[in-house]
């Protein structure tokens, strides 16, 4: 036999798998709201290309290289444990959370400044424009919405993930936890990349 | 799956593959993920028509296989996972299809 010997039962195949599976409801989740989207988009043509204009493009650049980096970080701590490197590791998923609280801050400041603006979900700015911006700001807030609860998500898995490097419950022998952390948060990056052109760039 | 130079873990019904990304290679993917994004900047300011949405989700599509394949893996993942993504996407792909099918008619 092997020179490693399990006592606990475990198959970390199956659990990979299963939270492929879990992502796939994901891609449904938010392929519904991006067919929407496709919808309107395609209906209210000029009205989603000037409101679009009101959005920040630099802030949303500047998420979508947080969020990239973050995913690569969080890449990276999944090497470091494969190679025993618990202090590496923990450093890098500790990165990943900063990362994700810096794209939450930004998040915020934009927001704030939107709604400041007067533009937010029923407000009577908003619903003083025409339809077509009404339903690109409606989409605006759900889609980056429920894209920053995920975030919010992630971070409070990533927390957890960092315990349990800590108390060696993830170690080099065993760290589908992490694997299965990491897959989650590249989802929310994944869908990041359609966001940012889609509601950032249209010129 | 492919090389397993560590035959050390036996769970259930697989042995457990522990193929280890190295840190360049992820450096790698993420400036590549950066240029794209780069291009997907740039080009949105050139007026290309219709074709501007066409290249960003062109662009999307293969700054999502970069992250698919390595950041998540799926390369170095058994073939069944890939058969499910590829099965997953052309579900999605068949939304989209008839949604626009059934739109482009009710109109």
């Amino acid at each position: 036999m092997s020179s490693v010997t399990h006592q606990i039962h475990r198959d970390d195949y199956g659990s990979r798998m299963g939270m492929w599976l879990f992502l796939f409801t994901e891609l449904i989740l938010f392929g519904g709201m991006f067919i929407v989207y496709a919808v309107y988009r395609f209906i209210h043509q000029q009205d989603f290309h000037l409101a679009a204009q009101e959005l920040n493009t630099t802030i949303g650049l500047l998420n979508t290289i947080i969020l990239l980096t973050s995913s690569m970080t969080m890449a990276m701590s999944i090497t470091a444990i494969q190679k025993g490197n618990k202090k590496l590791a923990i450093a890098l998923v500790i990165i990943t959370i900063l990362f994700a609280f810096g794209f939450m801050v930004n998040k915020y400041f934009e927001w704030s400044a939107k709604i400041h603006h007067g533009i937010y979900p029923g407000s009577p700015d908003l619903l003083s424009k025409p339809e077509g911006q009404i339903l690109y700001f409606g989409l605006y807030y759900v889609m980056t919405g429920l894209h920053a609860l995920h975030v919010i998500i992630g971070v409070t898995i990533l927390v957890f993930n960092v315990v349990y490097l800590w108390t060696g419950h993830t170690n080099s022998n065993y760290f589908v936890k992490l694997e299965n952390a990491g897959l989650y948060w590249h989802l929310v990056d994944l869908i990041w990349i359609f966001l940012f052109p889609l509601f950032y760039l249209i010129h | 799956m492919t090389n397993s130079e560590q035959h050390t873990e036996h769970s259930e019904h697989h042995t457990e593959h522990k193929h280890i990304v190295e840190y360049g290679k992820y450096l790698f993917i993420w400036l590549g993920l950066l240029a794209l994004t780069g291009i997907t900047v740039s080009a949105a300011g050139i007026n290309l028509g219709n074709w501007t949405i066409v290249l960003a989700l062109v662009i999307a599509s293969v700054k999502s296989l970069l992250v698919l394949s390595i950041f998540m893996h799926l390369k170095f993942e058994d073939k069944v996972f890939k058969i499910f993504v590829w099965v997953a996407m052309l579900t999605f792909a068949i939304f989209i299809f008839f949604t626009f099918l059934d739109y482009s008619f009710i109109r």
